[in-house]
């Protein structure tokens, strides 16, 4: 799902850093308000988390590989802001440092990982958990289809930015410049293998974690929401 | 055990295991993600490289292309995926550097 340079133009790549700067700022302002001291290790966690598990590539068999990103789980630990600046860490030092993801493409993929699969994930979380207790089944429910259905919604995202460029850019002979696939590809095989697939490892991913911070450190889901 | 540690702990061996997004994909035949082929890939699948995408492609030059050192292309699996390792501790401690920088500055000091 990390968007690497060339695919995308430079309108779209221009349009998601200015979407995701003001997002950036919003979600500084709020956490500096919201995030506790003692918290401070579990958004380090949480990007560092997101970081390895994106590493874990999954194969399908004979066909492509992809990955859960952990974007969900930062949401319910840390409330979706910090989530936000989280995955947003992990994602600018993958682009940098691993070229995992273009430079060109922080803004868009920023804001498919770390914004859309983050908020996501944040609100189905809360909806499907809403007045169930911190041990209770549901929750560990609600983190599984908050994963899942979070990861195929940013799966989605991505397949749109990628979609959209032959719509935007072609040469006079009608070839792409950027990339060359329409959204008539690009969704059935971003979503299709999503849904089939990586998807199921984010939701099972997500919880377990939850399941297992159940037990050992229920105080950690209490003040999930802030 | 503070949870804190424990949660460490299974980063640790989340980076131990890391070298498996390397080789389960190869074991099963599995190629690059869908829209993060290389140009020579791109080629392969429409029969010639966009003008924009050759370009761009080649706009930065990572310190550790791949989660890999450079000039390791032709490298087995085992150097691979110890090189794999390296870049998965080494991109954990810039991740937690700035994650902890950036958690100091904006948290409620008391």
């Amino acid at each position: 799902m990390h968007i690497p340079d060339g695919y995308l133009g430079p309108t779209t790549c221009g349009v998601f850093y200015a979407v995701m700067l003001p997002i950036w700022v919003i979600a500084s302002k709020i956490v500096k308000k919201t995030l506790k001291a003692r918290q401070v290790p579990l958004l380090a966690i949480a990007a560092a988390f997101s970081f390895v598990i994106m590493m874990l590539n999954v194969p399908i068999p004979g066909g492509s590989t992809g990955h859960a990103v952990g974007a969900v789980l930062a949401a319910i630990l840390l409330g979706p802001w910090a989530a936000c600046i989280a995955v947003t860490v992990a994602l600018v030092v993958q682009a940098l440092l691993f070229g995992d993801g273009g430079i060109t493409a922080i803004g868009a993929n920023c804001f498919n990982m770390a914004f859309v699969e983050v908020f996501v994930g944040y609100y189905l979380y809360r909806i499907f958990s809403y007045g169930s207790g911190v041990s209770s089944n549901r929750r560990v429910i609600a983190a599984g289809i908050a994963g899942y259905a979070a990861l195929n919604i940013a799966a989605l995202s991505t397949a749109v930015m990628f979609g959209i460029q032959p719509l935007l850019h072609k040469t006079a002979n009608g070839q792409a410049l950027y990339c060359p696939y329409g959204l008539n590809v690009a969704i059935p095989a971003m979503l299709g293998e999503h849904l089939l697939v990586f998807g199921w490892v984010e939701a099972v991913v997500t919880a377990l974690v939850i399941k297992y911070l159940q037990k050992q450190a229920p105080e950690l889901l209490e003040e999930g929401g802030r | 055990m503070k949870i804190t540690t424990k949660l460490w702990i299974g980063i640790a061996v989340l980076i131990v295991l890391s070298p498996l997004g390397l080789l389960l994909p190869e074991y099963f035949n599995a190629n690059d993600a869908w829209g993060e082929w290389g140009t020579d890939g791109i080629k392969e699948l429409t029969g010639y490289i966009p003008r924009g995408l050759e370009k761009l492609s080649s706009l930065w030059n990572a310190p550790m292309p791949d989660y890999a050192f450079k000039g390791w292309e032709e490298k087995g699996l085992p150097h691979l995926s110890f090189a794999y390792i390296i870049s998965a501790v080494a991109g954990i401690a810039i991740v937690m550097l700035a994650a902890f920088i950036i958690g100091k500055i904006l948290s409620k000091k008391r």
